[in-house]
């Protein structure tokens, strides 16, 4: 169940990107700062939270997750912490994705050699 | 100089990309991603017995892993071209847009080359990522509820 739902989800959004992404002047960055915020703004009161748990891994792959895991990484440290947790845990949860990112582009880059 | 002159005719000759195939095409390998990654946590947690949090970590570093190595070898440029949005909403794009900007600058040098230019495009993702959870996280902070 939870595959077709991961199906349908992240086939969805993407369709829906790629209808305004087709019918419109903005470009794939506007549309992915668009949706970071979105995915932020969805976990302000914990929507994105329940529907990761009702999609499963279908919601932890598009870009809104990205502004979800800010987000929930900077309120779960300032509940700890008060009103500094914020700044502290901003990138507690989104830090693997960022470093993983760095990582390999940096070695890809080193090893392989551009090409058109 | 101001391009208007290129911007009339431009717009006269709009692109004829078929743009319900577009839409089928980016639904289609969208929900192959999102199967794939509910496979993933599914078969880490299976396998490896990693719990649910873990397995959902490693997945996007394999995503990310795999995105970088395929655009570093060339041929995830021509699956964006013909995917779009089904392959750069997701984090695969994220790596995507890193990986070949530093390529692209690579000749340029180390530092003034990969260096400066690696977040030429993944920057607004973090840039309006940080801004706005911090903006929303100040109101949910305000209002009170934490928790």
């Amino acid at each position: 169940m939870y595959f077709i739902r991961s199906f349908l989800f992240c086939g969805t959004l993407c369709m829906i990107c790629q209808i305004i992404l087709d019918n419109t002047k903005l470009t794939p960055g506007h549309i992915t700062s668009i949706l970071v915020s979105l995915g932020a703004f969805l976990d302000t009161f914990s929507i994105y939270d329940k529907i990761i748990k009702f999609v499963g891994g279908g919601a932890l792959i598009p870009i809104t997750s990205f502004g979800h895991s800010l987000i929930h990484g900077a309120l779960a440290e300032a509940e700890r912490s008060g009103f500094m947790g914020i700044f502290m845990g901003m990138f507690d949860l989104t830090a693997t994705g960022i470093t993983a990112a760095i990582l390999f582009s940096f070695f890809f880059t080193l090893i392989l050699k551009p090409r058109d | 100089m101001r391009n208007t002159k290129y911007e009339k005719i431009a717009n006269r000759h709009p692109s004829k990309e078929n743009r319900v195939q577009n839409a089928l095409l980016a639904f289609l390998s969208g929900g192959v991603l999102g199967v794939l990654a509910e496979g993933m946590i599914e078969g880490f947690v299976f396998f490896f017995d990693l719990k649910q949090k873990e397995a959902s970590t490693l997945m996007i570093v394999v995503f990310i892993f795999f995105a970088s190595l395929f655009t570093a070898l060339g041929f995830f440029d021509k699956w964006v071209k013909k995917f779009r949005c089904g392959l750069l909403i997701p984090i695969t794009g994220f790596a995507h847009s890193m990986t070949s900007s530093s390529l692209d600058y690579k000749k340029e040098g180390p530092i003034y080359g990969v260096g400066s230019n690696m977040f030429r495009l993944a920057g607004n993702v973090l840039l309006y990522g940080v801004v706005s959870a911090w903006f929303f996280g100040m109101i949910r902070f305000l209002i009170g509820g934490i928790g």
